[in-house]
């Protein structure tokens, strides 16, 4: 089956059952991606499908074909908003950090606290109170957007 | 430029958030196995028999039969098996073990277990197992009670609480030259290796604990990773090839270790005034199955039970019984967060019936420099009780917020708190931890066995030896906790890596400042050769403890905290709801003031989440709700804004006046909230404060006297 993993075109032989996150972690190697609940419950395992922020513990990879897939490691490295919760600390433990991350892309830059809140109500973090994720998120590129 | 108390760059880079630091799960070795857990389904019951409903072809089976050295989990007592034999004592418990490389056919495999029952105990005070008994007291309580012209008595309840570290327990042992090699999620690698060598015996010859990126502990890996860790190996040992075991969040949540449930009883006398005379406390913990760490979870709760006020004559009394639940362990605050909840509930109450305002009792009792504990522990000028009461009042507004807020369906109440940083009375003595630090071409590297499990231990232990040995903060680096690299430092737990771990190495520190005379340690890495300095912990001649009769210097030194909580409880659903949350505390001194924030945010949470909606429903002996669909923590939407307040006290005893935090963040907001609970008109003595909860507590009518102080 053919998907986009990242910009590149793949070709992924796996069982059209298997979830979209352990076909990532294994077929693709791309652990960054992490299961936390897989449930659909905590988000850690966020990933971008053609844009939109979902949750690849639920998505069977039959329904991924021919999609285009973004994951952590699609940022780069340097990304602002990577940089900003290893800054702000919003990243304490780390295992939420890249579906945090994830969730929190589609927002663009300098998003409102509420729209941030809403945007991560669906990934959860037991290390930081979400209080420095909202820091990182807000202060990523430059400056921070109003309340 | 100095490090400590700058918010440095941390050393664990970018890695957690480009999704390259590797966790259990990350990892790969050619040739693994996935191993599973059988579990039993009853909670007390004789196995009669098991049978093995699959073709074995392809898989490794071991049970207690394989364990070449001696079946049980090595901690305070030896009671815990690593895989039941003839008898189970709690559902969840690990009786079989099955590895196969395809994770499908191994799911696919059934086992059934015959049982015949035995009877069940679930009721912790009706047990008639006690695991640890402890008495404390100071002065006398007769003549106290006799002094007394107010009496005021109350029981108070706090539920169990999971974890939830959003990583699962997961290891990997690989069987290497010599030895076995376990790669794991764990806290504390020395703790795993001393239950590994029992139970591997003479069979293995070498084995050593390597800690992976660790997403989350909270005290859920204290102890626990050296059940699975014994799994792993066991069939690595058997299959001869690596075993991966890593649970999924339900077999987590229904077979691994929660916060003891606890049951407080409190009488307690004071002159009219408002001054307390006298103590009478009884504390009884729920310990599960077997005694894990029950015994000193069970200390620091008594230790913390009559709260950080001045009372000369205490009594308190504690037990930690046996029920046929699953043991009961470490977790964040380990037993102090449940006793300081029933005081500073009850210490509402008392300010209620005296009709004095609950910052006005306070402050008259509040422990200040002089004063002894409940252990005759007499305290210094770190004592900071009286501020932080001060400041958090001031901060959150709460003595006009008491008046504005009165009969609006909503509430603000505070928090008085106090937590021992380090390990209860000799325990420190007893670990005799060691660190080490080395030159290296660039510089140094610390050794060390304490994890970095997302609070920052890296970072922080080499901004401490960055400025105790005058190097850049960036030329120190910190080694991966390997049992064969690293010396025992100790567990990462009680609130010590930063007080205790983090003095030993700025002393290492100072004395290789000594040694290198002027020379930086790259420089003498490079003309001398490598250099390695140990150092070990020795017993601080002026702390007394006696742990046969409970008196004496409990704790090194101790962190304060005053928590206020503003709630609103809606008026047709009864749901309670943190609309603001102020956190006052003093720890010593920030290392990093951006990290220390985040452990008083995180905590603040962990605590709203255990007062409020963390429900673990016990059926049948076995949490009925393993799955977070329906045990809830807070997320974004539950989780208030919060005002943090750093006040510093720097402390003598600790490296740049750093005290403990990591654990007292959890202690506070739970009585803030039902406190608060309590100003909105309802009387809530136990938690989670559910909704339904709410709706069974009698309203307080007439409602407590608005008196502002
Ligand atoms: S692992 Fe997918 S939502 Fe938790
Ligand atoms: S940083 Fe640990 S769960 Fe979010």
């Amino acid at each position: 089956m053919r998907l986009t993993v990242n910009g590149t075109p793949v070709e992924v032989d796996a069982p059209p059952m298997k979830r979209l996150l352990d076909v990532l972690r294994e077929d693709c190697s791309l652990t960054g991606t992490k299961e936390g609940c897989g449930e659909g419950e905590c988000g850690a395992c966020t990933v971008l499908v053609d844009g939109v922020a979902v949750a690849s513990c639920l998505v069977p990879f039959a329904q991924a074909a021919g999609a285009s897939i973004t994951t952590i490691e699609g940022l780069g490295g340097n990304h602002p908003l990577q940089v900003a919760f290893m800054r702000e600390v919003g990243a304490q433990c780390g295992i939420c950090t890249p579906g945090m991350i994830m969730a929190a892309l589609p927002l663009g830059p300098k998003p409102s606290l509420a729209k941030v809140k809403d945007a991560l109500a669906g990934n959860l973090c037991r290390c930081t109170g979400y209080e420095a994720i909202y820091r990182a998120i807000r202060s990523a590129w430059g400056e921070q957007a109003p309340t | 430029m100095t490090a400590v108390g700058q918010s440095v760059a941390r050393k664990e880079g970018l890695g957690k958030a480009t999704g390259e630091a590797k966790y259990a799960d990350d990892l790969t070795f050619p040739g693994t196995l996935h191993g599973r857990t059988i579990r039993s389904t009853v909670a007390h019951a004789r196995i009669t028999g098991v049978r093995l409903d699959f073709d074995p072809a392809g898989f490794t089976v071991v049970d207690h039969r394989d364990i070449p050295g001696s079946n049980h989990i090595a901690l305070i007592e030896h009671d815990q098996p690593c895989l039941a034999a003839g008898e189970v004592r709690h559902v969840a418990e690990p009786i079989l073990l099955l590895a196969h490389e395809d994770r499908e056919a191994l799911r696919g495999a059934t086992v059934h277990v015959d049982y015949e029952p035995l009877p069940v105990v679930t009721d912790p005070e009706a047990s008639p197992t006690t695991f640890k008994e402890i008495l404390i007291e100071k002065g006398s309580l007769d003549k106290g009670f006799a002094k007394a012209e107010v009496l005021v008595e109350g029981t108070y309840r706090t539920g169990s609480q999971e974890h939830v570290y959003l990583e699962p327990n997961g290891v990997i042992a690989v069987p290497e030259a010599g030895g076995i090699a376990l790669y794991g999620s764990l806290q504390c690698p020395f703790y795993v290796l001393k239950a590994l060598k029992p139970v591997l015996g003479a069979a293995v010859a070498n084995v050593r604990v390597v800690q992976t990126e660790t997403g989350g502990g909270f005290g859920g890996k204290e102890e626990y990773p050296s059940v699975i860790a014994a799994h792993a190996c066991l069939l690595a040992l058997k299959s001869g090839r690596p075993v991966k075991i890593v649970y999924d969040r339900e077999e987590d949540m229904w077979a691994t270790t929660k916060r003891h449930p606890c049951v407080v009883r409190h009488r307690t006398g004071l002159t009219r005034d408002g001054r307390l005379v006298a103590m009478d406390v009884d504390v009884v913990m729920d310990g599960g199955a077997y005694c894990t760490l029950s015994p000193v979870v069970l200390s620091r709760g008594v230790i913390h039970a009559a709260g950080p006020y001045r009372c000369a004559n205490t009594r308190i009394r504690g037990r930690a019984t046996m029920t046929h639940t699953p043991p009961n362990g470490a977790f964040r605050g380990f037993g102090a967060p449940q006793t300081q909840f029933a005081m500073e509930v009850h210490m509402d109450r008392v300010a209620e019936r005296l009709g004095v305002d609950p910052v006005k009792l306070r402050l008259k009792n509040a422990l200040k420099p002089g004063d002894t504990t409940a252990t005759g522990q007499k305290l210094g000028d770190d004592t900071s009780a009286v501020a932080v009461l001060r400041a958090a009042v001031k901060k959150s507004g709460y003595n006009r917020k008491r008046v504005s807020l009165k009969g609006t369906g909503a509430g603000i109440g505070l928090a008085l708190f106090y937590h021992g940083s380090g390990f209860t009375g000799s325990g420190e003595v007893m670990l005799a931890s060691t660190v080490a630090l080395e030159t290296t071409a660039t510089g140094a590297r610390i050794l060390v066995a304490n994890t970095e499990i997302g609070q920052g231990t890296r970072t922080m232990l080499a901004q401490i030896v960055a400025d105790a040995l005058g190097v850049p903060y960036e030329q120190v680096e910190v080694a991966q906790p390997d049992t064969s690299k690293v010396p025992d430092s100790g567990p990462t737990v009680a609130s010590r890596t930063c007080m205790v771990v983090g003095g030993l190495l700025e002393k290492c520190a100072i004395a290789m400042r000594a040694r290198l005379g002027g020379m930086s340690p790259s420089a003498w890495h490079a003309n001398r050769g490598p250099l390695r300095l140990e150092q070990r912990y020795e017993a601080a001649a002026t702390r007394q403890w006696d742990d046969a009769t409970y008196r004496g210097d409990a704790y090194a030194t101790f962190a304060w905290g005053c928590d206020v909580a503003e709630v609103s409880v809606d008026p047709v659903t009864y749901a309670a709801r943190v609309v603001k949350f102020t956190a006052v505390q003093e720890f010593g001194r920030p290392i990093h003031p951006a990290m220390a924030r985040g452990q008083i945010e995180g905590g603040s949470a962990q605590g709203i989440g255990w007062a409020l909606m963390e429900h673990v429903v016990l059926k049948d002996g076995a949490m009925h709700n393993a799955q977070l669909t329906n045990y809830i923590i807070p997320t974004t939407l539950d989780t208030p804004p919060m005002d943090v307040i750093m006040l510093e006290n720097p402390f003598g005893g600790g490296p740049f006046g750093a005290k403990g935090l990591g654990e007292l963040p959890i202690d506070g907001p739970a009585p803030a909230i039902v406190n608060a609970i309590r100003h909105a008109g309802l009387d809530v003595r136990s938690i989670p404060a559910l909704p339904e909860v709410l709706h069974a507590s009698p309203p307080l009518d007439p409602p407590p006297p608005a008196r502002a102080g």
